[in-house]
């Protein structure tokens, strides 16, 4: 335990003499945060669309207007050439193109299905599924309104959504818990990852070699600075998303203390096998992106859903620590998750964060002979 | 010129000297487009639901099957009542509830209008949104189906949507991430290698050696980079060659435009981590700064994954000073739409400029060191 102080205290002093690396770790995720919370979001609205009204009738201009008016779409441009809708697709000045055929008032006006041909551009899938979906409601509403009474059938069937936790399905309640993870995860990481390679390539190593401590103390002595620092910045950004987002707190304080500490501990470990097992800190830095970063924006759940990968790679996502933090705090800040239901995750977290940390001091034991 | 080569073989065998490195950056591209290319799906499939069948009809248990027969769903639970299904939502094991009430078989039978409930967990907004879209669609959907037979009525009048998906008809969203892996994995490798490499010698007070060599500057600059920039170009041929080949991504347009443009972004990437490495004194720094300031952000705001058209005005601006924002818009530009340069120039353009600038910044930067 004495070693470990020591080491601890050594650590410190080193992390003062860098001033801006420790500014880095404790403000720079705070900017992320406001930044990223504020410029991100899944929300689409003022999708610029292109109209090609060849009718001109006021039935036409009623169904342009309940695009206008949906509140999702806004006005690009009129054009009165095929070729025009197609130019401005390729250019990305319409999103989606309105085609309104000549003779629509008169087929609507007697009662037959009057067609209406929507160009989406599909290169973002994810916009484009979500455009689609509201051309389509918008067109069933008009057309409803269109028809003469006689050719109006009754509703038989009917759904009534009711949205939980989120009621205005505001991306940013979801999107921020995931920046938190993923803000916490590179400030861990990047703090640990080249501690250990950095003496190995300027030969220091041999000291570490030579200090009369046992290699868990001097692990445990390396990592509690920094997992001191990576706490107050997760405090601050889970703070500023409370101010600043809205994002609620439904749930239990200490339960959220407790699932943030077992993942930094986690996120701090892996730092820590990178840089155990890595030549060069240009070797710990890549390894750094590959398995640490990339899995956390991909592989987490953050942005893409687990369930609609494929099987394998569901598999692969069971080594992501990010994945059952994200339940969790998604569990706690926005539904009010009880510890109880979230054993489960919080037992994954400690698996990895005390697997992740055997290896890495099985490894340095390695090292140092 | 022969020094130039001196140095950049001498580059090439400290790479090579270090054979994991050279692994990573083969196997990084690789890695990242297996990823973005399996995982990076914004598609919605297999949502798990729960469903609280209070009627425990023939009727309720069709409109259960439908559910469940649809690719978008799976229907992990039934329950009774409508108050078993908040466990479900509450851990997360169900993302969507169907309540069915009492009686609902006896309004279809009857044809009187019944109401299906669709509880749906808004904590993910935008799978939410979707599964909402599905759900609602598919009622409706089998609702006609009810009506068209009970009643023998042709569909009625209103507006027969005709919609139509350009560029990606499947609406894979692999199609629009893979091309952006390029520009990724390219500022990755590039600008972060490069940056390291320099400041390393720094480091190791290697630098100062190669500082009183005959070498001019723009021979040491350039041998520095040069190698990195093989990388870069390298590792364009092998990921196109596996979004080509493997994923199937159609490559629309020209691919000498495609390789030019590359080889101008690779030139930004390397100014970037020529920059980076002026303003830093260890490799540390040189990760933090290339980490936190460089990399997160061109993540987030290039448009690589999040629409730059749905951020707000004041962060809009921002966005331009991304040189992966030009590029993705060329990249994905000469794959799915088949564009060439009389209508991508603007982005080439904004490249160059962007390019220039911050070599010239590097460059001035180092001289002011050296002096």
């Amino acid at each position: 335990m004495r070693g470990a102080l020591a080491v601890c205290r050594k650590e410190l002093r080193q992390i003062a003499r860098d001033q801006r690396t420790l500014f880095i770790l404790v403000f720079v995720p705070a900017f992320f945060l406001l930044l990223f919370g504020y410029a991100l979001n899944f929300d689409i609205r003022h999708v610029r669309l292109a109209v090609e009204d060849r009718d001109g009738t006021p039935e036409s201009r009623a169904v342009v207007s309940a695009f206008v008016d949906a509140g999702y779409f806004d006005l690009a441009a009129a054009v009165y050439a095929p070729r025009d809708a197609e130019r401005l697709l390729d250019l990305n000045e319409a999103r989606a193109a309105l085609v309104i055929p000549e003779g629509f008032a008169r087929e609507v006006r007697s009662g037959r299905r009057a067609p209406v041909q929507v160009i989406i551009g599909g290169d973002n899938a994810n916009t484009a599924t979500t455009v689609l979906g509201y051309a389509g409601s918008i067109l069933r509403t008009v057309g409803a309104q269109l028809a003469p009474a006689a050719a109006q059938a009754p509703p038989g069937l009917s759904v009534e959504p009711r949205i939980w936790y989120n009621p205005e399905l505001r991306s940013t309640l979801f999107l921020v818990p995931g920046l938190i993870a993923y803000i916490a995860m590179i400030t861990a990481v990047a703090s640990t990852a080249l501690s250990i390679v950095r003496e190995k390539e300027m030969g220091t190593m041999e000291q570490v070699r030579m200090a009369p401590i046992g290699t868990p103390s001097f692990i445990i002595g390396k990592t509690i600075p920094y997992f001191l620092i990576a706490l107050a910045s997760s405090a601050l950004i889970v703070g500023a998303s409370m101010t600043l987002f809205g994002l609620p707190m439904r749930g239990n304080w200490l339960t959220l203390l407790l699932a943030l500490s077992l993942f930094l501990a986690g996120a701090l470990a892996t730092g820590l096998l990178i840089s155990t097992a890595s030549e060069t800190q240009q070797v710990a830095f890549q390894l750094a992106l590959l398995i640490s970063f990339l899995p956390t924006i991909m592989l987490s759940g953050f942005i893409f859903p687990i369930s609609s990968m494929p099987p394998a790679l569901q598999v692969v996502t069971w080594f992501v620590p990010a994945r059952y933090f994200l339940v969790a705090l998604r569990g706690i800040v926005l539904k009010g998750t009880e510890l109880s239901h979230i054993l489960p995750q919080l037992g994954a977290l400690s698996l990895y964060a005390a697997a992740v940390l055997g290896l890495a001091s099985l490894r340095l034991a390695k090292d140092r002979g | 010129m022969q020094r130039l080569r001196f140095l950049v073989r001498k580059e090439f065998q400290e790479l090579r000297r270090n054979p994991r490195l050279f692994g990573l950056v083969v196997v990084a591209p690789i890695l990242q487009l297996t990823l973005l290319g399996y995982a990076a799906t914004t598609d919605v499939r297999d949502v798990p639901m729960v469903v609280a069948d209070g009627d425990r009809s023939a009727a309720s248990r069709e409109l259960i099957a439908r559910f469940d027969a649809s690719p978008y769903f799976s229907v992990v639970r039934t329950v009774t009542t409508t108050r078993e299904i908040e466990p479900f939502l509450e851990s997360g094991s169900a993302w969507l509830a169907l309540s069915i009430p009492v009686d609902y078989g006896g309004h279809v039978g009857s044809r009187r209008p019944a109401v299906v409930q669709v509880i749906a967990d808004g904590s993910d907004a935008n799978a939410t949104t979707v599964a909402l879209g599905y759900a609602s669609s598919l009622v409706a959907g089998y609702a006609e189906e009810l009506a068209a037979s009970a009643a023998d009525m042709p569909a009625g009048g209103g507006i027969d949507a005709r919609i139509r998906i350009w560029f990606n008809p499947q609406l894979e969203s692999r199609h629009f991430m893979i091309p952006g892996v390029l520009a990724l994995v390219l500022l990755v490798v590039t600008a972060n290698l490069a940056a390291m490499a320099i400041v390393r010698e720094k480091e190791l007070g290697t630098l100062e050696q190669l500082n009183v060599t005959p070498l001019r500057r723009w021979e040491l600059i350039t041998g520095k980079l040069l190698p990195y920039g093989v990388i870069g170009m390298v590792d364009v041929v092998l990921v196109v060659g596996v979004a080509v080949f493997w994923f199937e991504i159609p490559l629309r347009g020209s691919f000498v435009l495609l390789l030019a443009m590359s080889l101008l972004y690779v030139l930004c990437t390397l100014a970037l981590g020529l920059f980076i490495s002026t303003v830093s004194d260890t490799q540390q720094q040189a990760m933090m700064t290339a980490t936190f300031f460089f990399l997160t952000p061109m993540v987030y705001l290039s448009g690589f994954i999040f629409p730059i058209e749905n951020m707000p005005a004041v962060i809009q601006p921002l966005t331009y000073l991304i040189p992966l924002r030009y590029f993705l818009v060329i990249v994905r530009g000469i794959f799915l739409k088949g564009i060439g340069l009389e209508l991508l120039w603007p982005q080439a353009a904004a490249l160059a400029a962007w390019g220039i600038v911050v070599l010239s910044l590097a460059v001035a930067r180092s001289r002011k060191r050296a002096a």
